[in-house]
C-alpha cells in the first residue's frame, strides 16, 4: 500500500532583514559573513506572528492544495522548538482554525529542528496502519538568535505542512530512516531566553555525522546511489552545510540547489527541510526521486525517499514557496529588535 | 489575567474561521453570526456559513493612539472590510504602508495573535486582514 503526500503548503512572514545590517551594528565583516555561511537574508516574524499563526497559515494551504475536507484528518502534529504556550498545545489551535478538529488527535513535537519531519513519520505509520485516512505534520518555528551570536545571522522564521494519505497523492513516500544518538550540540533549558550551542562542536560531530549516517543508510537498505535520484534536500542551518554534505554523497551541485533556500530566507528551523522539499515539489515532475534528511540537534535525522507522480503536475500548488520568497519589506536593526523582542526594558506581551 | 476567557473561547469558530450565519428563506448573510434574520424574522431559515475571507476595504483609518495591548503596532490601520459574501466587518489590516492602503483595494483574511494577556495570560488569536498581492 503507497503512503504518501496529498497536498503541502508553506509560510514565510513578511519582513526580511540583510546581512549587511546585522553586521554593521555588531561591527562584522558582511561580506567574511555572506561567503563563509552563504546566506544573505532571513526573514522576520511580525509582531502579531508567531509558530501557532505561522502554522496555521501553512496548514490551511496544505489542505486547499490537497483539496481535503479537513473534518477527515485524524492526526495533527506540531513541530517546533518556539511553541507559543509551554503548556497548551499549538495542535489544537491548528486544528480549530483549520475546521479538523474535534474528531481526531493532536499534539505538539519537539525535537530542535527535525520536529517536523518526526511528525511526517508519525503521521505515515497512522495512515499506514489504517488508524486515520489523513495526517497532518507541520514544522514551524520563530527562532531566536543571540543579540551578537553568529546564529543571528541565519536564526529566522517560516513554516511548512504535509498532509500525509493513501490516496490522490502528488508524492509518494518510498521509505524513511532515522539516526539517532544523544549529542550535545546545541541546546536550551526552561527560562533560558536564546539558546546554547557547543561552537565547533555542532559540525562534524553533529550535523555532518547524522545527516551522512542517515542518507547513508536510506540509500543502502534500498539499493540506491546518488545517480538514482533528481534531487537532495537537506536541513540547511547555512547555505554552506548542505552543499559539503552533498559533495560527500556525490550528489552533482544541481540536484542540491533546487532546495537550497537558507541563503534567501535563513535557517527557519523546523520548517528548513520542508520547505526545502517544498520549493522542490512545486516544479517537480512524474517519476523525480527526491532524497531528504532533515536534522534536530541533540542529535538526529530523519530520511525519506520520496517519488513525484503525475498528480502534482495535475495539481500544482497555487502558493509556492517563491511567491512567499519574493514578497518582502526589508527591515532596519531597531525594527527587527523591537520586532523580535530584543530591546531591554521592553516587554512585547505588555505594551 | 483570565478575564473574558470563556468569551474568547465562545467566539473562537467566529474569530479563528469567519464563521457567521445566512438565512435561505432571503439569501442574507450575517457576519458576526444572526439567529434571527431580520428580513424574513420567524419565517426566516438560518444557517451556519463559513466565508472566504476575501473582500475589498469599504472604509479605513490609521490608529495612532491604541487600544490597550497594541502600542508596539502603532500606527495601525483598522479598516471596514466588505467580503465578497455582503457582510461588512471591522478588522486590522496588517503587513502594509499606510500608503499602500486605499478604499477598494482587495484584501484577504489571516490568522495573527489579536491580544496577548500579559505575560502569563492567554494568546487570543483571530482573523486580521492584509493587502491581496
Ligand atoms: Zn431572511
Amino acid at each position: 500500500m503507497d503512503v504518501g503526500i496529498v497536498g503541502y503548503g508553506v509560510y514565510l512572514p513578511k519582513y526580511r532583514i540583510k546581512v549587511e545590517e546585522i553586521a554593521r551594528v555588531w561591527g562584522d565583516n558582511a561580506e567574511n559573513i555572506k561567503k563563509s555561511l552563504i546566506i544573505h537574508e532571513k526573514t522576520v516574524p511580525s509582531l502579531d506572528e508567531d509558530t501557532a499563526t505561522i502554522a496555521v497559515e501553512c496548514a490551511r494551504n496544505a489542505i486547499n492544495h490537497s483539496q481535503i475536507d479537513p473534518q477527515n484528518i485524524g492526526a495533527i502534529y506540531v513541530g517546533s522548538e518556539s511553541h507559543p504556550y509551554i503548556v497548551k498545545s499549538t495542535a489544537t489551535i491548528v486544528a480549530a482554525a483549520t475546521s479538523a478538529a474535534p474528531d481526531l488527535t493532536a499534539a505538539d513535537y519537539e525535537f530542535a529542528c527535525k520536529a517536523g519531519t518526526a511528525a511526517i513519520q508519525a503521521t505515515m505509520g497512522l495512515v499506514k496502519s489504517k488508524m486515520i485516512r489523513y495526517g497532518l505534520a507541520i514544522g514551524a518555528d520563530t527562532s531566536q538568535g543571540k543579540p551578537g551570536d553568529i546564529l543571528e545571522y541565519t536564526a529566522s522564521s517560516g513554516g511548512g505542512a504535509y498532509l500525509i494519505g493513501r490516496e490522490n497523492l502528488i508524492a509518494k513516500i518510498l521509505d524513511t530512516y532515522s539516526y539517532t544518538t544523544d549529542t550535545p550540540d546545541f541546546w536550551r533549558r526552561e527560562n533560558q531566553e536564546f539558546p546554547s550551542h557547543g561552537s565547533r562542536f555542532t559540525g562534524q560531530p553533529a550535523y555532518f555525522k547524522h545527516v551522512i549516517a542517515a542518507a547513508k543508510g536510506i540509500m543502502k537498505r534500498n539499493d540506491l546511489t546518488s545517480d538514482d535520484f533528481d534531487y537532495i534536500v537537506l536541513h540547511q542551518p547555512n547555505g554552506k552545510f548542505p552543499l559539503k554534505v552533498a559533495k560527500i554523497l556525490d550528489f552533482d551541485k544541481e540536484k542540491i540547489e533546487k532546495g537550497l533556500i537558507t541563503p534567501y530566507i535563513g535557517n527557519t528551523y523546523s520548517g528548513a527541510t520542508l520547505l526545502g522539499l517544498a520549493q522542490i515539489l512545486d516544479e517537480a515532475v512524474a517519476g523525480e526521486k527526491i532524497l531528504a534528511v532533515s536534522y534536530g540537534s541533540g542529535a538526529g535525522s530523519d530520511a525519506f525517499i520520496i517519488e513525484v507522480t503525475e498528480e502534482n503536475e495535475k495539481k500544482r500548488n497555487k502558493k509556492p514557496l517563491k511567491d512567499y520568497i519574493n514578497q518582502k519589506e526589508y527591515l532596519d536593526y531597531a525594527l527587527y529588535a523591537k520586532f523580535k523582542g530584543k530591546i531591554k526594558g521592553v516587554n512585547l506581551e505588555r505594551p | 489575567m483570565s478575564k473574558g476567557v470563556a468569551v474568547h473561547w465562545r467566539l473562537i469558530p467566529q474569530r479563528y474561521n469567519l464563521i457567521g450565519t445566512e438565512c435561505k428563506g432571503c439569501g442574507q448573510k450575517f457576519f458576526p453570526p444572526r439567529q434571527l434574520c431580520p428580513n424574513c424574522r420567524r419565517s426566516g431559515n438560518i444557517t451556519e456559513i463559513t466565508f472566504s475571507g476575501e473582500g475589498k476595504i469599504y472604509s479605513y483609518t490609521l490608529i495612532h493612539v491604541p487600544s490597550e495591548g497594541l502600542g508596539f503596532m502603532k500606527p495601525y490601520a483598522i479598516g471596514i472590510i466588505r467580503l465578497d459574501e455582503g457582510p461588512l466587518l471591522t478588522a486590522q489590516i496588517v503587513d502594509c504602508k499606510p500608503e499602500d492602503l486605499a478604499i477598494g483595494k482587495r484584501v484577504n483574511s489571516v490568522f495573527r495573535k489579536v491580544i496577548v494577556d500579559g505575560d502569563s495570560g492567554i494568546i487570543r488569536y483571530g482573523y486580521k486582514f492584509k493587502l491581496t498581492e
